[in-house]
């Protein structure tokens, strides 16, 4: 059984189809990617499983229970994190504030999270993955004072925080140095490698080939193909997508 | 010590009035009135960034339950607790609408409550006096303990700000707190972080108008007399200043903010006729020039 199912999932704005009856699985453990000209409805696809939007048709299943049309806070909970394409932090808070109110409302109950004071193993939990993404020399600053990269490896480790079953990255490469790039594709195999589950939206096709083995291709909001990265290439249907006719 | 000499400072600064004859003792009890008030709108507002001009509507529910309830001869610490219950539940009711808007339109919907309120107030004559308001409201008094003259009184209030100060403190460093300024700073990485915009703002509310219940109900017997016309939008407007004026989700910005604002047209009185225009001049200064309120004169003073 997939552990995210996407089922003919549909979203309307107005009379523009930003997405139409797209389907697809993603097993557990998997790295899939996604990829798509620009305006193709990756993001969207995002939106609607995370329950930042609402889908207007079709279905979201996770480990095998119905969550579409579920609120964000409450997807977040079941343990779906992800990312953002313009990076989305907590500005006038600590890189350690960040960290920590990414997991402070995964578990537990809205008084348990007054009355509970304690949050040593939080901490512990927060440092280490800042020291694993190389800014826990930052972990004092506001986040708004952070670099971009370091702002980018924060909402990665914002995502992680939670420890979530499923983690959508929404170009986690756009705008990051080269180096930076070997960093994260390096932290994306390790953790996937412990058994973290991803999904990727990515431009970088060099990074997505080498990282994904298998992707699924958006085009003006349907799912034109499906496949290893060989698969997709040769896919006559997504040159024609990319570079037209 | 750096955290001492501010706490020290504070103590010495809050009993200091207890030197003062009446009148500025009066204004003083005032002041911890509007500090506590302050306190409540910069939890609803400074941190959880949800607006509320009916503050005033709020502070009125604890005078009033203090007022009505002394009249049938209950204690007036039953008054300040139902005021503050009462509180809590419009807060809980008029933050609804925060769900489904924001900013001005929130603005809008909470003004509107503040005119409701005074509205019952003015003419529900048989439980609040109307236009006459209730007079001759009692101080609290535990058997022979008496909190009747100024400076008891002074004394009793310091308590519950004490109170308050700290239960706000405690909140404002839990994770709520830091809940509270998620939803303020990003609403929707909020929501991404599993964050319940529902049951927080709701509870930033409800908190702080039931502060709001507190501030009234400790109002009410201060000049042992109150009517409808103290609860206009006026003051709730002028909450707002307190709090915009003192550094919005800072913990300092109401006590600056409150001194501030009860004590400017005080000093700027001796200038007669002109003090209203210097007072709103100072006002549209301070805004242009010190945007994140006076918190931030400070901030430079210790170098951060």
């Amino acid at each position: 059984m997939p552990l995210l199912e996407i089922r003919d999932l549909t979203k309307h704005f107005f009379h523009f189809s930003a997405l139409s009856t797209v389907s697809l699985g993603v097993e557990p453990g998997e790295l899939l990617g996604i990829i798509g000209p620009n305006g193709s409805g990756k993001t969207t696809l995002f939106n609607c499983v995370t329950g930042v939007l609402r889908p207007s048709g079709g279905q979201v299943r996770f480990k095998g229970e119905d969550i579409t049309g579920l609120s964000a806070d409450a997807v977040y909970r079941r343990g779906i994190a992800r990312t953002f394409q313009l990076i989305q932090i907590f500005p006038e808070m600590t890189v350690l504030e960040n960290m920590l109110m990414a997991a402070q409302e995964r578990k537990g109950t809205l008084l348990g999270r007054l009355l509970r004071r304690e949050e040593a193993e939080e901490t512990d939990r927060a440092t280490g993955l800042l020291e694993y993404l190389g800014i826990a020399s930052v972990k004092e600053d506001r986040a708004s004072n952070l670099s971009y990269g370091q702002q980018k490896l924060l909402d990665f480790g914002m995502a992680l925080m939670p420890e979530p079953e499923v983690i959508l990255l929404d170009e986690p490469l756009a705008g990051v140095n080269p180096t930076m790039i070997n960093n994260l594709v390096g932290h994306i195999l390790a953790l996937n490698a412990q058994g973290y589950t991803f999904v990727i939206i990515e431009h970088n096709m060099e990074v997505v080939m080498s990282l994904c083995r298998r992707i699924v291709v958006l085009s003006q909001g349907e799912r034109i193909a499906e496949g290893t990265p060989a698969e997709v290439a040769d896919n006559p249907l997504v040159l024609d997508a990319y570079f037209g006719r | 010590m750096r955290r001492l000499l501010p706490l020290g400072a504070l103590v010495l600064g809050a009993l200091l009035p207890l030197a003062f004859e009446q009148y500025k003792l009066y204004v003083a009890s005032l002041t911890l009135v509007y500090l506590i008030l302050a306190i409540g709108l910069n939890l609803t507002l400074g941190y959880a960034g949800q607006i509320s001009l009916g503050h005033a509507a709020f502070m009125a529910l604890g005078s009033y339950a203090v007022a009505i309830l002394g009249q049938r001869g209950l204690p007036f610490e039953v008054g300040l607790a139902v005021g503050a219950a009462l509180g809590f539940f419009w807060g809980l009711v008029v933050g609804f609408p925060a769900l489904k808007v924001k900013h001005h339109y929130l603005a809008m919907v909470t003004l509107g409550f503040n005119i409701i309120v005074f509205l019952v107030l003015r003419n529900w004559e048989s439980l609040t006096g109307g236009s006459f308001g209730i007079s001759e409201i009692a101080r609290p008094a535990w058997g022979p303990i008496s909190f009747k003259s100024d400076r008891a009184y002074y004394l009793y209030m310091l308590g519950w700000a004490a109170v308050v100060v700290t239960s706000a403190y405690w909140i404002l460093t839990s994770r709520w707190g830091r809940a509270f300024r998620a939803i303020r700073e990003n609403e929707m990485r909020a929501e991404v972080v599993g964050v319940s915009l529902r049951n927080y703002k709701l509870m930033a509310f409800a908190i702080g108008a039931a502060y709001a219940g507190i501030g009234g109900a400790l109002f009410a017997p201060l000049l042992s007399y109150i009517d409808p016309g103290a609860y206009t939008l006026d003051r709730s407007i002028q909450f707002l200043m307190m709090v915009v004026m003192g550094g919005l989700g800072r913990f300092e910005g109401p006590f600056i903010g409150a001194v501030l604002v009860t004590v400017l047209p005080e000093i700027l009185r001796a200038s007669e006729g002109l003090y209203l225009i210097i007072y709103a001049l100072a006002v549209i200064l301070m805004m242009l020039f010190m945007p994140k309120g006076l918190v931030a004169l400070w901030d430079r003073a210790l170098g951060n």
